[in-house]
């Protein structure tokens, strides 16, 4: 018999009953929670008289309506009466059921995705969900992570188990090593403009390959976070001794004796050697080159070097139309070069790249440099407080205010058009976050995703850069 | 989930096909974070003579007083007698909260749209298909005479008229079972509580450092 992959394993070690249709009955080791897909989560449990199943498995946080401004008078400042509405009622569900919450201002507050595994709540080996998409990026410890909706949300709270199908298993190993300035978003783009945005839908994607094997956590969150963007609910990468070194110490991690046996027991999670996988999609590393989007879907990407897409190389008839909507959207034209394309906006943040690495890459870039002129805003907005306070100590804050860029206190921010930053009708922006959809920063914004390097590099010329060229002058 | 086994109740006509979600609940009242206290915006463009807005108080707006919930010979129904395709529109689940949480416990029609059939179930409310025929027959008895209830006996599948006549309907043997003990999907799983709590045991004894850790 063949041997199994990490995938199964998670899956075989969490199932309580395989249910008369088919469906498998999984149980849930961890909840995080944030203000918009619970509220009608923890109605539905009051309603029907229902307690959460263990409260010891959730734990929650304010993270996509806070706003990342001075606010230190809390709650009552939110401005949006929505947003409000919703960081009040976590608040009060929290309190009523005795849930661990991060409130607004609480230093750990923080973008879910996070928060979680800094506060060492998302361990490797565990199952783990979240009314968002993009709880894939917990994979990243060799935790199985599943977004959900918010009936699902319901039900884990009530049952501490979720219903789900087994998915099917994707290995994408990357060979190699990468480039001077090529980052594990460069990665995750080249992956998804591989296998294009459906690629992985059933799939299960674990990442392989000395690539990964190489990186670092931050690295590993920024490509599980974008597994959904390839289609895939769930993305992973197998424990090894930097993801032991990165959950060692943490607030909720093991300590002593429980340290050494959860070591012990995390080391199995890795796929056997003879795991067979469904597909398997081998990239080389030295081959992927800073990556930019210049379309509406995350696939629609190339490298900095590249130019816009011709539709007139297509024959593909749907490809076609898909392209020239982009275009017209997106207000390109077939053939330019990316570098051509001016910004208005930058953001550095999202739960793809607001992580301490990802400060220090834009940092190494912005350093001495200033803002160009027709920039209109540049951001910066760390995943947590946590997240904040290290930049801080390193100094980082002050090296990004003295460029022109602005520095805010930890959320979701400009990665989706849900609280005050956002994009105006037709602007430009430089975007680490990991969405490009029409729309998504704010209506009619018009979103390119880089890597924090490349979005530091945009801010300091204006235009996308290769930013392998500013690293290089900085010697 | 409400259980659903006999109810008895004041039918009320709604001698209009094609009732649609935003009908049941116009899209500014699905801003709420809450799935309850939707039955005060149930059917509001019909319902009322103003435009409604969230979180406004309900009492004092004008009624429309030819709407037919509106009537003072159907207060308190809690039977809604339908034309055909209600429910068609988007998935919203507020529809269903809406009605349930109106009073509504049953909803008879020729037909329904698939995704409003399905989420009643969902929500402790039982549509009811009957033939147009059938129908018919009951909006004519309902306008006929003032007081007018039907009891609806799942277990037996029959909607039973005041002069004691049992009209029968079809339902799925699962969502029968399902209605009749309350049980949602939650309810389902919760079923198989002692396994969960077997399977929980065995993993506090693999990993104790997932329990407790987290307060
Ligand atoms: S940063 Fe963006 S993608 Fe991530 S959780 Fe917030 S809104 Fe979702």
């Amino acid at each position: 018999m063949a041997g199994q992959t990490l995938y199964d394993k998670l899956f075989d070690a969490h199932l309580v009953r395989t249910n008369d249709d088919g469906s498998s009955l999984l149980y849930i080791d961890r909840q995080v929670l944030h203000e918009v897909t619970s509220p009608q989560a923890f109605e539905g449990l009051r309603i029907a008289g229902r307690k959460p199943w263990r409260i010891d498995a959730n734990i929650a946080t304010p993270d996509h309506n806070v706003p990342t401004t001075e606010r230190s008078a809390g709650v009552e400042f939110i401005v949006d009466p929505v947003s409000k509405i919703q960081v009040k009622t976590l608040d009060e569900n929290c309190d009523e059921f005795g849930i661990l919450e991060f409130k607004m201002n609480d230093h750990r507050q923080g973008i879910v995705h996070v928060m979680a595994p800094e506060q060492g709540a998302i361990l490797p080996g565990v199952t783990a969900v979240c009314g968002d998409s993009h709880t894939a990026t917990l994979g990243a410890l060799g935790a199985l992570a599943h977004g959900v909706g918010t009936s699902e949300v319901e039900h884990v709270l009530a049952t501490q188990c979720l219903i789900t199908k087994k998915m099917k298993n994707m290995l994408v190993r990357v060979d190699g090593a990468l480039g001077v300035g090529v980052t594990p978003k460069d990665v995750v783009l080249h992956v998804i403009g591989v296998i294009g945005t459906a690629g992985g839908t059933g799939y299960a994607i674990e990442f392989g390959g000395d690539v990964f094997r190489n990186m670092s956590m931050e690295g590993r969150m920024t490509v599980c976070n974008m597994a959904i963007e390839a289609g895939a609910r769930v993305g992973l990468v197998a424990v090894d001794q930097i993801t032991l070194d990165y959950v060692e110490g943490r607030a909720f991690s093991p300590k002593g004796e429980d340290w050494n046996r959860a070591v012990e027991a995390w080391r199995s999670l890795v796929s056997d050697e003879d795991a067979e996988f469904d597909e398997v999609i081998v990239i080389n590393g030295a081959d992927i080159e800073p990556q930019v989007t210049w379309g509406t879907s995350p696939e629609m990407v190339v490298s900095v070097s590249d130019q816009v897409p011709n539709p007139a190389n297509e024959t593909d008839p749907v490809k076609v139309d898909g392209i020239n909507r982009a275009l017209k959207y997106m207000g390109l034209k077939a053939d330019q070069k990316i570098t051509d394309i001016k910004l208005d906006r930058v953001f550095i943040g999202s739960c793809t790249n607001s992580r301490i690495e990802d400060l220090r890459d834009a940092a190494k870039v912005v350093k001495g440099r200033k803002v160009a002129d027709n920039i209109i805003q540049a951001l910066v907005v760390p995943g947590s407080g946590l997240v904040k306070t290290q930049a801080e100590n390193e100094g980082l804050d002050k090296i990004f205010i003295e460029a022109g860029l602005e520095w805010r206190e930890p959320g979701c921010s400009m990665c989706l058009a849900m609280n005050p930053d956002k994009l105006g009708n037709g602007e430009h922006c430089a975007s680490t976050s990991n969405r490009n959809f029409e729309g998504r920063q704010g209506f009619g914004g018009r979103t390119h995703l880089v890597s924090p390097a490349m979005a530091a590099a945009a801010a300091v010329t204006g235009h996308f850069i290769d930013v392998r060229e500013l690293l290089q002058a900085n010697g | 989930m409400n259980k659903f086994t006999l109810h008895t109740g004041i039918a009320a006509p709604l001698d209009r096909a094609n009732i649609d979600t935003d009908m049941i609940i116009p899209k500014q009242f699905l801003k709420s974070i809450k799935r309850s206290g939707f039955g005060k915006n149930l059917f509001d463009e019909l319902r009322y003579l103003d435009e409604g807005q969230p979180d406004q108080e309900c009492t004092g707006r004008p009624l429309n007083e030819d709407f037919v919930l509106n009537k003072a010979r159907y207060q308190g129904a809690s039977v809604l007698l339908a034309r055909e395709n209600f429910g068609c529109g988007s998935s919203r689940e507020h529809a269903p909260w809406a009605l349930e949480d109106f009073g509504i416990r049953s909803v008879i029609a020729p037909s329904f749209a698939e995704i409003f059939y399905n989420n009643c179930f969902k929500n402790g409310l039982l549509p009811i298909v009957l033939s147009d025929a059938q129908v018919d027959q009951l909006f004519i008895e309902v306008e006929a005479s003032e007081g007018y209830q039907l009891t609806i006996n799942l277990e037996k599948q029959v909607v039973v008229t005041p002069s004691g006549e049992e009209i029968a309907f079809d339902i799925d043997g699962f969502r029968k079972h399902c209605l009749l003990n309350g049980l949602d999907d939650i309810g389902l799983t919760l079923q198989h509580a002692d396994e969960i709590k077997a399977y929980e045991a065995k993993r506090k004894a693999e990993a104790p450092w997932l329990f407790g850790a987290i307060q």
